[in-house]
């Protein structure tokens, strides 16, 4: 079996008495994504940071390619792409000249086309400072892949980006995939994890308090999978709670929905009560609990999965 | 080799498109000059003898005090040197560059005095070139590398300005610039030679101009250059990547220490 692209075991970083993370272990196989999840002050940035060696941890074990980052900052350096979630360049660096720079330290040949992919061909000669954050984004994603690192950290990657760039960025990181570079990404976009990530983990308070595949996530949680219904006439609003199956019931937008633990049942019994009140269908929608939702549950009850 | 060309162009670009530095690197200095030499000259004629060393050292304290520092500190603060350590820069080529890039602006501004002073204001030209040169560029090291000091040891941009006005007024009242050491009270004078101006006033008085100076010329020179080699090499091992940064803690405190060949210059020469 290869030794994974990343491994975290026993990681704890603290700051004076207070634990940013208390005690974590995951890895990251090659050709992987890895969704970092919490809500702010989780230890998302600081594991990130710890991997990328600019904080070092106070106690446990980092590897990113075998390489100890507080140990070996020279040797980390080509191996990682990063692109921080505060992505500082100074405010009269262009462009062009900002992938040139960062290009020559990497010692490879400036990335244009990968500026060009991100829209920013028409900016070469804006300053930093003149960008949009959308903008100060990309570039930053671009320079962090300019240098064709076999392991990417994107911190918050598409916080400010429109929706063109979001999906060009998810483009993006598929193609990581297929060429094999193992991938974490920190957000708090539940449904670009939940589309992205091949597994998650849940930061709070320091600690993970659920891993697995987004699926595996969901499939976990308590929440109660979700029948809306819309009739013509609304005659099911009298039915509330007496559906087979029901936990909960509520009234959204013109809906009504049923929380359910027996999906079939319910949906069966709706079906055969509207057609005994000879009220036409006009719309059934079956949810399953999504990552928000899973996540939602857990940082707020506490939850351990 | 081809990262060092790119990081060192951009300083150099950097200190054109940057307003802030295009103003103390060359409309400050080049302004104060046209109109601080006219009037002084106007008020004492002998100040024609030094206006071009006191306007060169000027230059230097306006471009590497006021000019030099803040923009590190506040790229330290913005987190950019982050970005720059995980890109793989080293910290001294985020110190010594922009120091060498500051160095040539003001290579600059010190030939543009050199050759108007003497048109506008008929002053005398350094008599041993190579000396003038040779001061110049430990001046300018010395200026720069308490510069980059300042940069390293200050913890916010405020108190960038103190402690970089702390050096600068001093240094223009006392340096020799405005007024001779000679003229200068025995008190003031023994805290004058704490300042790197002074000295580079005296060494291009007794060195380019082949000038009678109240202390050793040469002398000066010894301490410009231990005080460059020091403010140099405290501000590599005092630089802090942010202001969070972790490893090594070292308090700024050290920094004290830049003023050993200048406290030595002072009791010695």
């Amino acid at each position: 079996m290869d030794p994974p692209a990343i491994a975290v075991e026993a990681f704890r970083k603290s700051y004076g008495d207070v634990d940013a993370v208390a005690g974590i272990d995951f890895t990251v196989a090659e050709g992987e994504i890895f969704g970092l999840l919490g809500p702010n002050g989780a230890g998302k940035t600081t594991t990130l940071e710890c991997l990328e060696g600019i904080r070092y941890p106070t106690a446990g074990t980092l590897r990113v390619r075998g390489i100890d980052p507080s140990r070996e900052p020279a040797r980390l350096r080509d191996a990682i792409g990063v692109q921080l979630q505060t992505s500082g360049l100074p405010e009269t660096m262009q462009v062009e000249e900002a992938m040139r720079f960062f290009c020559a330290y990497h010692g490879v040949k400036p990335r244009l086309d990968l500026l060009e992919r991100l829209g920013l061909q028409a900016k070469l000669r804006a300053e930093y400072g003149t960008l949009s954050t959308g903008q100060q984004r990309r570039l930053a994603l671009a320079l962090a892949l300019a240098h064709d690192p076999p392991v990417v950290f994107l911190d918050e990657p598409t916080a400010g980006l429109d929706v063109g760039t979001r999906a060009e960025l998810h483009t993006l990181v598929a193609e990581l995939r297929e060429r094999g570079v193992a991938l974490i990404l920190a957000t708090h976009d539940m449904a670009e994890a939940e589309k992205l990530a091949d597994r998650v983990a849940i930061l709070l308070s320091g600690r993970i308090v659920a891993s697995g595949t987004p699926k595996a996530l969901t499939a976990a949680a308590v929440d109660l999978t979700r029948v809306s219904v819309r009739s013509e006439r609304e005659t099911l609003a009298g039915h509330d709670g007496a559906l087979p199956g029901v936990q909960r019931h509520a009234r959204k937008d013109g809906y009504d929905v049923y929380f359910s633990d027996a999906v079939g049942a319910t949906v069966m019994a709706v079906l055969d009560a509207l057609e005994e009140a000879g009220d036409p269908l006009v719309d059934l929608r079956v949810e399953r609990p999504s990552l928000e939702e899973r996540f939602l549950e857990l940082t707020t009850q506490g939850g351990v999965a | 080799m081809r990262a060092l060309v790119h990081h060192a162009a951009y300083e150099f670009g950097s200190g054109l498109r940057n307003r802030a530095m295009l103003l103390l690197l060359y409309l400050f200095p080049l302004g104060f000059f046209l109109i601080a030499g006219g009037l002084m000259i106007g008020l004492n004629p002998g100040f024609r003898e030094v206006v071009i060393p006191a306007m060169v050292v000027f230059a230097l304290m306006a471009g590497c005090l006021l000019g030099l520092p803040d923009p590190i500190v506040a790229a330290r603060e913005a987190g950019i040197f982050r970005s720059f350590k995980i890109h793989g820069v080293p910290a001294t080529n985020i110190l010594l560059l922009p120091g060498a890039a500051i160095i040539a602006h003001l290579t600059l501004v010190a030939a543009i005095i050199t050759v108007v002073a003497p048109l506008l204001f008929d002053a005398p030209l350094p008599a041993n070139f190579g000396a003038y040169l040779g001061v110049f560029l430990a001046a300018a090291a010395a200026h720069a590398g308490l510069g980059l000091l300042i940069a390293v040891v200050s913890a916010s941009t405020r108190a960038t300005v103190l402690w970089s006005q702390l050096v600068f007024l001093p240094s223009v009242m006392l340096g020799g610039l405005m007024v001779p050491s000679e003229m200068i009270p025995d008190t003031f004078a023994v805290f004058a030679r704490l300042l790197p101006a002074t000295h580079a006033m005296n060494a291009m008085r007794g060195l380019a101009y082949g000038e009678a100076t109240a202390f050793s010329s040469v002398g000066s020179l010894l301490v410009l250059l231990a005080g460059a080699a020091l403010g140099v090499a405290l501000a590599v091992w005092l630089f802090q990547w942010d202001r969070r940064a972790e490893g090594r803690r070292v308090s700024p405190a050290w920094g004290i220490l830049v003023l050993v060949p200048y406290a030595l210059g002072a009791l010695l020469l």
